[in-house]
This record gives C-alpha cells, structure tokens and sequence, in this order.
C-alpha cells in the first residue's frame, strides 16, 4: 500500500484541478487511461431487437470472430432511446453462458439418461415419426361425414420469441400436413 | 402514451414488465399527465404513479362498468363522437334482453350450445336506410344502444363498487373525476392492461369493457388515447397476427370450420359477408391471395384455389384442448418450440402427465428447460405418481440458435414490425426454427415424393423453395418478401405488392399475411428501416414498419371531428384537407384517402366504398366503433359482472355467479374449488393472483440459466399482507406452502404493506401475489416450486385463455410435504372441501325454468351470505 498523502484526497485534487464537477483530471489516472471498452475490438456492430419482453428495445450487438461479445441499447431507437432493462442487458450470457446445449440429446423410451445423437440422425428420426403420427392419427371426415382432411396425431407449442418468418413456415408446413392442434404462448 | 393528458393502467404492472415502455408513462408524467393505478397489489408501478388504488382481483368489469355508468348519469359522455362515430344510435331487435331483465343471462342462452345464440343481439334493420340499419339518433329510443347501455350499467354503482371491488367511494370519485376532466376535445385518456386482464375466464370483456369506455369518451384513434394492450413478449402480437394458434389463418382470417366453411363460396360467405362496410368485405382476396402463397400453381380458378388442401376444425382445438386429448392417448408427437409448458402452463402436474401419454416430444431450446427434463427430475419423479423407467415417451432436444444467430422479424406492442440482423452463426447443432422446419419439410416431401395419395398433395404442392445460404439456413427476407404479396402473372409478375388493397381475387396476386403487404413493398425491407429517433418526427415512421400501412394510430380518421377538423389543435393527428380533397396529417391516414367527411353512403353499395365520411371503424361492418357487439363476443354483447371461478365472493350484481358461458375442463387433476355460499368454500379462503417480475421471463427459459438475473432474483416468493401474516404466523424469510384444489407449492415468504385484505362481499378477502417463473428441475442455477401447478384450467370462451389472475388458495406456515406425502396433502384438503369432479362444474347457479330461463325459486340478493340454503343445480 502507498504512503497516505493527503494530495491524493479526491476533494483536494479536484480543488486543485479546478474541476468543479469532479469529471475532469482529477478522477483521471494511469489505469483510467488504459482502459478500453469492451465494444473497441468488435470487428462488425448489428442493430438487433431484445428478445425478451414486447417493448422491443433497440440492441447493438458487438461481434469478434463470429462470436458475441457485447450486447448493449440502441441510442437511435425510438422506442427505447439506448435504453435496455436487466433482461435485455443480460442478453449476452444467453448466447454465451456455458450451460448452454450445443448438441442435440435423445431420450429413447424408459431410459433413464440422455444421450447425445448425430443432428442428421435426429431429423430422420423426427421426419419418419411426424409422418407416422399423421397417419396413425388422420381424419377423414367427422362424425356428421363433412371431410376434415386432418390428422390429430401431431401438436405444437410455441414460444413468444419465435420470428413472423418462422411462424409463417410452421403454420403453412403443419397446414399442409394436416395438423390442427397448433398453438403458442399467444394463448397463455 | 406520452401524448396522454391522463394514464389508467389497470391490470398490468407496467413498470416491472414494460420497464423500458414505461420512460413513456414518465415522460407524459413530465409534461403534467396524471398516472393512476389500479391493481390488487402495490407495485413498481404505483410507486411512480400519482395514485393506487387495491381493487379485489376479477372485479374489474364493476369498476369500469361504473365509470360508464358515472359519464352516462352525469352527462360526461363526448357526445359528438358517440352519437356519429360509434353505435350508440343503432336500434337493437325486439327480441333482446340483458341479464336485468333475465336474472343474470342475456337472452338467447342455450344450454346445449354451453353459451348463446346471438340472434336477439343483432340491429333492427331499415329498408329505407342506406346501410340498412334502423338508428334514431336522438339516442332515445328505448331499444338503441344508448340507452339498452345506459339500463345495463345503471347498477353499476359506486356503492357497488366499494361491495364488489373493495374500492371506497372516495377512491372512485377520484377516479371518475380524473377520468372525465381528462376525456374531452382538448385532453386525452390512454388505458394500459396487460395480463392481468386478459388472464381470466372473461378476459376478453375486461378488455370490451375499457373499450366501451374509451369509445364512450371520445379517446379511441387520437392521440394520447386508446387502449394499448401491453402484449407480455418479444413477439406475443406477431405470434398473433401470423398465428401459430388454431383457429386463425395469417391476418385473422378465420381458419375453415367443417360444416360452416365446406367450399370457398361457404367460407367467403359466412366470413366476408358481401352486403356489409369496411375492409373485410375484401376478405375474398386476401384469403385467394394467402392460397396461392401456400399452394403457387397449384392454386387455380377451377379448384377454388385449392382451398380443399386445407384441413378443418371441429371445435376447439387449443392448447389446453390437445393436453386433453394426450390423456386419451389421442397425440402420438408434441413439438415444443421456445415455450416451457412444464412450468409455464395452467396446471402443471397436468401438463407433464399428460407429456408422459405421448410417443414422442421435440423440446427445441437453448437449455434443458423442465419440459425437457420432466421424465427425470419433474415433481411427479419426486412424489412417485410417475417412474422414469417406465415412461415410453421418446424425447428429443434439439438447440435453438438465439436471436442474434439468425435474422427475421419480431412484432412489438404496439403493432412495430422491426427486422434483427443476424450477428453470428449459430454454435454446434443450433439452428433457427426457420432451417428446423424447412428442413423437416424437405424430408417429409422426399419421403412422400411418389405418393398417389391425396391426402399428401397438399405436402407435395405447396411452395417450399426457398433458398438457403451455405450454412443451409433460409433466407429470412425470401420469406418476408412472401408474407408481403408478390404479382404473380402479367409484367410485373414477381414484383413485390405495395399494399393490401392491390390484391385480387382472380389469382395474380399471392402474399402470406394480408395486413403485412407493404412491409417489402419496392423491394425494401422496411422492417429493417433505421432512421435514429432524434433525426425525425415523435411518429418515427421510418424505424422499421408498422402494419398497416405504418400507421402508427389505428382508426385515426376518430381525431378529427364531423367536418374533418381536428377535435382541438392540442389534439391534432389527421385532418381533412379542404383544397387538396383528402386526409392528411402526421401519421397515415386510417381512411380512404379522398373520401370526404360529408360523404353518404349509398343503397346498394359495400366494402370499403360504402364507408361514409363519418365512419372511422373502417373494419368494423358498420364502420362504427362498438358500444354494444351484436356479435364476435360469445359470452354476451355487453361486459358483465361474473364472479371468477372458485370465488370466496358471491355475485351480488346478478343471481348468477360465473359467467354461463365459461370454458370448462372436467377431469380428474383439474378440479375446482367450491365457489362461495357453498360448503367446503372456506377450506380454500383466499386468492392468489401469479405475475413476473422484472428480472426473469415467463416460464424461466432464458432467465433462470443466466448468472445475472438468477442472482438478482434467485427465489420464489410469495407476498402477503401483514394482517394475513398476522393471522396465520407466517415471518419473513420463512416459508409458506399454498394450497389449491389442484397442487401444493412452497415459498419464501414475504410480509408487506404493499398487499393489503380488501373487504368485498362482505367478507374480508386476502389477496396472495406469486410469481410464476420457477419450475422443478435439475438443470437450472435456480429452481423452486411453480405457480402454476397450483391453476386449474378454466378458460375464456373467446379466447380459451386460462384463468390465472384471481385463483382460490389456503395457505399455511412451513415447507411442503415431501414424496408421497405431498400427494395426499393435496387430497387432504380436496376431501375436506367435499370436492368432486363436478365441482364447480355447473354453467347456471341456480336452477331455471327451461321456456323462460327464469330462476325457479329466486334467491335473496341482498344477503349474499346466504346462499348455502339456495338450492343449487
Ligand atoms: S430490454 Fe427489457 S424492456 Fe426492453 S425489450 Fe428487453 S425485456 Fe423488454
């Protein structure tokens, strides 16, 4: 630890900088000096959306090497003028937290445990099942004999984050199948 | 908002869940608004408004009901505006009677069709005028809406209010005046709800209720007016508008109904009716239009656009619907997109029984969420009512790429449909839904490639072919440029379409979701327009779009009185341009452009050309704003008083408690309390009501695994008064298990001033606030009991949303039983209720007289209290 000097009260060093408001030279110091944000690094800057809740603030999204590595308001939008709350301001760690699961995870019937499977292995298994639920399940007609052309056998549930593009290509694919029960956080 | 002269913000905790929306509040508070605050608990909210007002949770319709009824008697109402602008005027068939006349019902109910027939609510007709529609617009014939209005609410009284609501006569004349002096030519009201109204079984009429009000006042469609639904996520109002629900199609276009909507012709006429006013009467192209979208070349004149590729509905098939068929072994797979059903839906432990009934379930996900995790560290491994070993459903998680991973739209609160760019490429086996489901449809088409049966047709034929960048991700904007609208024969054939009105219904125009035309039009992603707010006006049209039309106030022509003027130069929005004959002004117009405010519309003319200058509800069939809904509503064409479901209250408005035309959910697992005046009531004495906080996001999913917010908010709580702490010897800190009909939970407890007993029906009612972002589960940095285990399903008969702000619950001091234990806690009290499957269960309180729906042997209204010698049904 250093000597106490009393030149190194913030009071006395402010008086003596002139600094009325304590933001000038006397709160600057080597440290201070070599301190660089976060965001100087980035090779690219995205304007994005915060995707929590449905205010929509304005994010900029700082990228290094194609990965994240800063999250922060958009001054320049309107509806939030830079601002962001906790959630938004958190939004880095839910691309980066290490808990995240990269790898897709199979649980086969009365296992105990997960097991990690091949990505192109998990859609086979999923395409060959939708198309036996559609059938195991489909309707022709209902009881009065009006055709339905639909299957039961298959649902969906969505969450609020999910993009309009992305909704418009479930709603049509689930349609096209035949599949009804199509439903999203909308309802709860 | 910030435009507002007065802010009433009733059933949403803006400032909690809104945060960053509510600088806006702040702002209008700034330049001299006033902010009142009614809700049942003291939030984040009422901290910063002008005033808080405790209202007894599901009592909402008798406090605004009031303040209608306050304007009418007091001749507040903005006459001008209600006498042209909505449908007061309107005169109603012979045949109508509200629930004064029938003990609680209106007329038209019927028993077998679980709620009404709305014959009797439809206008008188008139040969003779021009729409059709008998109307005295002196507002005094018995049978106009006016005064069917002024009858209804006239016992909405204060007096009612303080019995009902909980709320003194003070409270609510500081409220009406506020209200009153703030609604005129020169000052605005703007109402703000959230979930808390729109989480009940009559959800939907808190809404109309506001609505009525709003109209009644003259604050619909100017500015610092209207009625801003604070929608809860990202993109709740998108999810909406292109529906990932059942019974819509893009742009609200009711999804076929077999045995209604059988051909193009039956669906066109029953949805689009071709002798009425307004947009809808467009109805036809927007539906061809979305057709030939889906289904390109395929979609011709001859097959009717090859509407017979669609499936059908039979009644409700929504999410609560489907859980219900898992039981019955009646749905092989489940797809569970970002959404946490687990902890997130109404009752809980129903959910994940019912998941357990599946062959197999997609979780698609950034983490092990609890609906991935169920069948191995769900409450039901704990209890011992599920084992592990011998659940057969196969469960699939596969990681989901996050929003700076991929590019697309998110639709905000208020209509805002902006464009994220993407950052990064997703990490190891992440992808977006859109490469999910591209993909799975490419596989489900190869695999049904050489099919000869129809039923794949519609798989085979519909348009798929989007391209892909070498990520093999789809491109986000090919997409967007669909759901806009394209040409697509003739020279401009694949242009992209400017707007709505350019599409037809002879098949040369495609596009996904009408009321998204514009959105590419020339071309240009206009989602993804970013002029900085401070270089433009305060309506930042060009920061992203809005639908329609980037309209930024919906029905705005309302700003502007009968000639065209603004209603006051403070209150200037749009307005009548004498000399260039059409409407101008700061945002666009919600009017056809050049029709001028004099004009009539004449016999023999529909659609948007029959809207008179004075009819600014341009989607509405009348073109009118609608004090009374003679039809749409399923649950009565006025909102009306109904207790919730399981209240400790009796309905001392009407002899009827709940609303007759409630959704209901009979199972074993989703019984219900006894509603007051019957025995076993008191077992469940107080009501809880669930809501979110700040620092975490509905189910938990993407809060709950984050060191920040976890550590910021790291236990489920509960919060009580200190009088109900008091009562029950519950301390700070400690714990306190409630208890519903459904389940049981533990919480740290938290005594505060902020929730406060409210005397209502008599009785003194305890209000518990729990949060429901925990759930059971291994995988999180924090976990705890969830809310909703403890929530039945109880739903909105418009809406089929569940009941979930004013909920039955005992409480008691201490942690939960554990194992098998907790399970006959449950039952325990169940027993001690007297509670069946059929609890609760009856649509009628009282027994009626099957001709005339009167209640065979009338009840006393005055003593509420009375009712267990009432014979109930
Ligand atoms: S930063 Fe907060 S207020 Fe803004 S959109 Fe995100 S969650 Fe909502």
């Amino acid at each position: 630890m250093s000597r106490f000097s009393m030149l190194g009260w913030p009071v006395f060093r402010q008086t003596k900088s002139k600094d009325k408001y304590g933001r000038g030279p006397s709160v600057e110091s080597p440290k201070y000096e070599n301190m660089r944000p976060r965001t100087e690094d980035a090779d690219d800057v995205v304007q994005s959306v915060c995707p929590y809740c449905a205010v929509g603030c304005g994010q900029r999204i700082y990228v290094k090497d194609n990965e994240v590595i800063h999250i922060e308001g958009d001054p320049d939008s309107p509806i939030s003028r830079g601002r962001l709350c906790p959630k938004g301001a958190a939004s880095e760690q839910l691309v980066n937290t290490p808990s995240r699961q990269k790898t897709v995870l199979y649980r086969a019937p009365r296992a105990t445990d997960w097991e990690e499977i091949e990505l192109e292995k998990a859609m086979d298994m999923i395409a060959d099942r939708f198309l036996e639920a559609r059938e195991n399940h489909w309707e022709d007609y209902d009881e009065e004999g009006t055709p339905v052309n639909r299957t039961m056998g298959i649902a969906s549930l969505g969450g609020a984050t999910i993009d309009n593009e992305e909704n418009y290509l479930i709603k049509k694919l689930f349609s096209a199948a035949g599949a009804v029960q199509i439903e999203n956080q909308a309802r709860i | 908002m910030a435009n507002a002269d007065l802010i009433l913000i009733q059933g949403s905790n803006m400032a909690e869940c809104h945060p960053v929306g509510f600088q806006w509040v702040t702002e209008a508070k700034q330049r001299g608004a006033k902010v009142i605050h009614v809700d049942p608990r003291f939030t984040r909210t009422s901290a910063v408004a002008d005033k808080h007002i405790t209202i007894r949770a599901g009592s909402d319709i008798v406090l605004l009901g009031a303040l209608i009824n306050h304007m009418i008697e007091n001749d507040l109402w903005f006459k001008d505006y209600v006498t042209h602008y909505t449908n007061a005027a309107h005169i109603i068939s012979e045949g109508f009677a509200g629930p004064e006349d029938l003990d609680g019902l209106f007329s038209g109910y019927d028993d077998e069709l679980q709620g009404y027939n709305n014959e009797t609510w439809q206008y008188e007709e008139d040969p003779d005028a021009a729409d059709g529609i008998a109307k005295d617009m002196t507002l005094q014939h018995p049978r106009s809406v006016f005064q069917i209005l002024r009858r209804h609410y006239s016992r909405y009284t204060p007096e009612a209010v303080e019995d009902m609501a909980g709320i003194s006569q003070k409270d609510f004349k500081y409220l009406a005046d506020a209200f009153a002096e703030n609604s005129t030519r020169d000052r605005t009201t703007c109402i703000a709800y959230a979930l808390g109204w729109t989480q009940h079984s009559m959800g939907a009429q808190f809404i109309r209720t506001s609505a009525v009000l709003q109209l009644l006042m003259g604050n619909m469609g100017r500015p610092g007016g209207g009625i801003m639904a604070l929608r809860g996520h990202a993109t709740i109002q998108g999810s909406t508008d292109i529906p990932t629900l059942f019974n819509l199609l893009p742009g609200y276009l009711p999804f076929p109904v077999a045995g209604k909507h059988d051909t193009l012709q039956d669906y066109f006429d029953e949805s689009f009716p071709q002798d009425q006013k307004g947009f809808w009467h467009n109805g036809d192209a927007y539906m061809i239009s979305l057709l030939k979208a889906w289904f390109g070349d395929a979609a011709t004149a001859e097959n009717d656009y090859a509407y017979h590729y669609l499936p059908r509905l039979t009644g409700a098939h929504g999410t609560y619907q489907t859980l219900m068929r898992m039981f019955d072994k009646g749905v092989d797979g489940y797809f569970v997109l970002g959404q946490n059903p687990a902890v997130g839906s109404a009752n809980g432990r129903m959910q994940r029984m019912g998941m357990a009934n599946l062959k197999w379930m997609v979780v698609r996900d950034f983490q092990q969420i609890e609906t991935a995790t169920w069948w191995r560290d769900g409450p039901e491994i704990q209890s011992g009512e599920l084992k592990t070993e011998e659940i057969d459903t196969e469960v699939f998680f596969m990681p989901a790429a996050n929003h700076t991973e991929k590019a697309g739209t998110f639709t905000q609160t208020q209509r805002l449909v902006q464009w994220r760019h993407q950052a990064v490429t997703p990490p190891g086996d992440a992808r977006s839904e859109l490469e999910f489901f591209h993909d799975l449809g490419k596989r489900l088409r190869e695999r049904l490639q050489d099919s000869t049966d129809p039923r794949d047709r519609p798989l085979l034929d519909m348009t798929w072919d989007y391209p892909v960048d070498e990520h093999g991700e789809p491109d986000a904007e090919a997409v967007m440029k669909e759901i806009n609208g394209f040409y697509t024969t003739g020279p401009d054939a694949g242009k992209p379409l400017d707007n709505f009105n350019q599409m037809k219904t002879d098949g040369s125009t495609a596009g996904g979701c009408w009321i998204y035309a514009g959105v590419y039009a020339g071309g240009v992603n206009r989602a993804a327009l970013r002029v900085p707010g401070d270089k433009q006006d305060e309506m930042a049209q060009k920061w992203a779009w809005a639908w329609p039309a980037n309209r930024r106030i919906l029905y705005n022509r309302a700003s502007a009185d009968l000639d065209g003027k603004p209603w006051s130069e403070r209150k200037k929005l749009v307005w009548w341009d004498e000399d260039a004959t059409k409407w101008v002004g700061h945002d666009t117009p919600d009017f056809p452009i050049d029709r001028a405010p004099n004009a009539k519309s004449e016999k023999g003319v529909f659609g948007p050309d029959a809207l008179s200058g004075d009819d600014p509800f341009i989607m509405q069939t009348d073109g009118k704003g609608w004090l009374f809904a003679p039809m749409g509503m399923k649950d009565g064409p006025l909102p009306t008083h109904y207790e919730p479901a399981e209240s400790p209250v009796s309905n001392t408005m009407y002899p009827q408690q709940e609303s007759p035309s409630r959704l209901l959910i009979t199972a074993e697992g989703n019984q219900l309390a006894p509603a007051s005046g019957n025995p076993g009531s008191e077992v469940y004495p107080h009501v809880f009501t669930t809501y979110r906080l700040t620092e975490h996001h509905t189910a938990g999913g993407m809060s709950r695994f984050l060191p920040y917010l976890s550590e910021l908010q790291p236990e489920m709580f509960c919060e009580v008064s200190e009088e109900l702490a008091e009562e029950y010897g519950l301390e700070s800190y400690g714990w306190a298990t409630i208890i519903s009909p459904r389940g049981a939970i533990e919480a740290r407890v938290l005594v505060t001033q902020r929730m406060k007993p409210v005397r209502a029906g008599g009785k003194t009612i305890h209000q518990i606030g729990l949060p429901y972002h925990w759930g059971v589960g291994k995988e999180a940095l924090i976990t705890g009991d969830g809310a909703n285990d403890l929530l039945g399903m109880t739903l909105d008969p418009n809406v089929f949303i569940q009941s979930a702000k004013a909920v039955a619950c005992a409480i008691q001091p201490g942690r939960r039983p554990r194992g098998e234990a907790l399970v006959e806690f449950v039952n325990e009290y169940r027993e001690r209720a007297g509670i069946t499957e059929m609890t609760g269960q009856s649509r009628l309180t009282y027994e009626r007289d099957p001709e005339t729906m009167e209640i065979a042997e009338p009840p006393t209204l005055s003593e509420p209290e009375h009712h267990e010698g009432d014979k109930l049904v």
